[in-house]
């Protein structure tokens, strides 16, 4: 998709919530499900076709964690945080995986494009902690090895040498 | 408007339409401390320093906030408060670099002087955030993000003031900064230089853009002729820093401790004004006889021309093309002193002391160089002078008075005004009226000109024609002004625009001050217009000789300019 298609597309999700300042939250979710992450093109849109400066528009998205301002990885692999997960040490998961991922700063995601690793605090499977969810699909019980095993398995499917 | 009494610390104090209570502990005479709060901005409540008691409930609320009611009472001043107020600042400081003996801001800082006053003399929070990178991009001023204490007051003014937004907050929590969108350098914005966030900024996060190193490399270099010229609201203004009242005119003290200091020759930028007075009103009635393009805005002031370029070239083609009074005095001492710096082999060097500190990003335009060196070597703002000043220890009172040189130190009544909102449209329109009696000026002084509003409108009788003139002071308002015009709801002949309130009185370069320190150098600038030798442009001998020996094709070569065109 070019640029411009981008843009015509964020236009029109622009033009779906009437334009108004006060829906700026619902236009850059609805971006960001459209493209998976925010760029600068399309906040400086945003905030030209609502009226607003764009450091407003950068205030907002940086405000939510929810918001991802590069874009995210192919698969996207959320560790549960909450607090069964975090007692039967979820931690030591999400470390592995960092590490595996050669992750550094703030970055969460690898430099292939891949993978994107982010925390989610509670997914309500308790029972089954610590777990983790790749693309959606939840997977229970988890140590460091077995998460990492995943991961490689999907590295070969997608045709990737570890 | 609410109306009542209330009762701070035991005193009944009368309420009438002060929007919240802090005005009103204020106008009792306690100096209630704050940071986030500033009267000409809306009211954010974030730094929590203003908190008061309810000596009922015992209840601690912000008086930023709260709305004065009638039997009200609070105390401000109780242990508890006290506390508060230490812890805050405890944690400020915490997370802000004091390295106040070497900050440009020490003397004028907030949390400084807040810190000293309640006498918070350990900070036992060590600071744990990142360095943060500081950007010295911009020719007008210096961001630091490490002193920042997020007071917001630099996002308010941008945003409410000017119109531009070009700050914000970003981030969250431990994390939260002020900065341009994108983390970008000002210089990659539509930063418009007018330096308004440094005049607010409480801290030493956003300062101006200090040169006076170069001003004495140039100053003591016998190679160099330094040549000063001073712009109209600096006079004005500068004494309040030495302890002269606002509005005070203390031109022959400066020049003579500039001479003092070593500079060569002092002018003044009045001068110029002059020859930008009678140039921009032969293109209003040049465009009056051509039919337009109308409005004809001011070209005076570079933030406000920036603002065009930035945001709505279209309007390009209607700004004066007339130079600014600060590059034309610039082109005439290029065309006068080319000779001279043959003569005796040393170079020119052009200081201009401006109010402003878009003038710093003005001087370094493409268009204002030629041969590779800037038409102006040097901007320093009225600020950088005073540290000059300090810095060489001279009393301005026990200075012997000594006037401008001459030829360029003679201005006109008209020019002086070009200082205050509302002025250059005022010499303009004496300029063009073509009665010219005692009477007339009286006229245009009182036709509603002159003032605070931040539009204000008029209209005259030019031979016939009724010419429509607006004034604005504040880009906000500008913005306003021109989706008016854009809408067909407003029409003018001309606008005179200034980006800062007040006008030039009240630039980003001057002391720090509030609206009533503004509106008194206002009229410290009409005091000097009512008491000029000559209060019409055209009226001064060296100027009116000097464009007649210069010849139109000269003038026109050298006194216009064209931005954003090709020509």
């Amino acid at each position: 998709m070019s640029m411009n298609q981008r843009l015509a597309r964020v236009s029109e999700i622009i033009d779906a919530h009437g334009a108004q300042p006060s829906q700026l939250i619902a236009i850059l979710q609805d971006t960001q499900s459209a493209f998976n992450y925010l760029s600068q093109e399309d906040m400086t849109l945003i905030a030209q076709r609502l009226g607003i400066s764009t450091a407003k528009v950068y205030s907002v998205a940086t405000f939510y964690e929810n918001f991802s301002l590069e874009p995210k990885g192919k698969h996207i692999i959320r560790v549960c945080d909450g607090t069964a997960c975090h007692v039967r040490k979820s931690q030591p998961i999400y470390d592995a995986i960092h590490d595996y991922m050669h992750l550094t700063g703030k970055r969460k995601t690898d430099a292939d494009g891949l993978f994107t690793l982010e925390t989610v605090a509670c997914l309500g499977a308790c029972g089954l902690s610590p777990v983790l969810t790749i693309d959606g699909e939840v997977h229970a019980k988890m140590t460091p090895d077995s998460a990492l095993a995943l991961l490689d398995t999907i590295r070969k499917e997608e045709g990737l040498a570890k | 408007m609410a109306k009542g009494i209330m009762i701070i610390d035991g005193v009944r104090v009368p309420f009438d339409g002060e929007k919240n209570v802090l005005a009103v502990v204020r106008k009792a005479g306690i100096d209630i401390p704050t940071f986030c709060y500033y009267s000409d901005l809306s009211v954010y409540g974030a730094c929590r320093m203003c908190m008061v008691e309810d000596t009922k409930t015992g209840k601690i609320e912000a008086s930023c906030s709260m709305e004065p009611r009638d039997g009200m009472s609070i105390r401000t001043n109780t242990a508890k408060l006290l506390k508060h107020r230490r812890m805050i600042l405890e944690l400020l400081l915490a997370s802000h670099d004091c390295s106040c003996t070497n900050c440009a801001k020490s003397g004028n800082c907030r949390l400084q002087e807040l810190a000293q006053r309640f006498g918070v003399r350990h900070v036992r929070f060590p600071d744990t955030r990142p360095r943060y990178e500081m950007d010295y991009s911009s020719h007008a001023i210096f961001r630091d993000p490490n002193k920042c204490i997020l007071c917001g007051d630099c996002v308010r003014v941008c945003e409410e003031k000017q119109g531009q937004g070009i700050l914000d907050f970003a981030g969250r929590g431990s994390e939260l900064q002020v900065m341009p969108a994108f983390d970008k350098k000002l210089s990659e914005t539509k930063c418009v230089s007018c330096g308004q966030c440094a005049a607010v900024c409480t801290t030493g996060a956003i300062t101006v853009n200090d040169q006076i190193g170069t001003a004495w490399r140039a100053i003591h270099d016998p190679q160099k002729r330094v040549v000063v010229q001073i712009a109209p609201a600096v006079r004005v203004a500068i004494g309040e820093e030495f302890g002269y009242a606002p509005g005070e005119n203390i031109l022959d003290r400066i020049v003579s401790a500039l001479k003092i200091m070593g500079v060569d020759e002092v002018y003044d930028t009045n001068f110029a004004a002059d020859i930008t007075t009678i140039t921009e009103a032969e293109e209003f009635l040049q465009r009056l006889q051509a039919g337009g393009p109308f409005p004809m805005f001011t070209s005076c002031c570079p933030a406000w021309v920036k603002y065009l370029e930035l945001n709505d070239p279209k309007y390009l083609k209607n700004i004066s093309t007339c130079k600014s009074p600060m590059e034309m005095f610039a082109s005439v001492l290029k065309e006068k002193y080319a000779e001279k710096d043959a003569a005796d082999s040393r170079t020119t060097y052009h200081i201009a002391i401006m109010p402003c500190t878009a003038k710093k990003m003005e001087a370094a335009r493409d268009e204002f160089f030629h041969n590779g060196t800037p038409d102006v070597d040097l901007v320093l703002t009225t600020r950088e002078l005073v540290d000059m000043i300090r810095e060489t220890g001279i009393h301005l009172d026990e200075l012997e008075l000594e006037s401008p040189d001459l030829p360029f130190g003679l201005g006109s009544g008209a020019a002086v005004i070009y200082g205050v909102t509302g002025g250059v449209a005022e010499s303009v329109v004496r300029h063009c009226l073509p009665d010219k009696t005692k009477n007339a000026l009286r006229q245009v002084r009182v036709s509603g000109i002159r003032g605070d509003e931040p539009i204000r409108e008029v209209t005259y009788d030019v031979g016939g024609t009724e010419i429509k003139i607006a004034v604005v002071n504040g880009l906000v308002h500008a913005k306003e002004l021109i989706a008016d015009v854009e809408a067909g709801k407003r029409f003018y002949h001309l606008v005179e625009v200034m980006s800062c309130q007040g006008g030039c009185v009240g630039g980003a370069g001057q002391p720090y001050g509030l609206t009533a320190a503004k509106r008194e150098r206002g009229k410290g600038l009409y005091a000097a217009d009512a008491s000029a030798l000559f209060k019409r442009a055209e009226k001064n001998p060296v100027v009116t000789a000097m464009l007649a020996d210069f010849g139109p094709q000269w003038c026109h070569d050298h006194l216009h300019v064209h931005y954003g065109t090709e020509e």
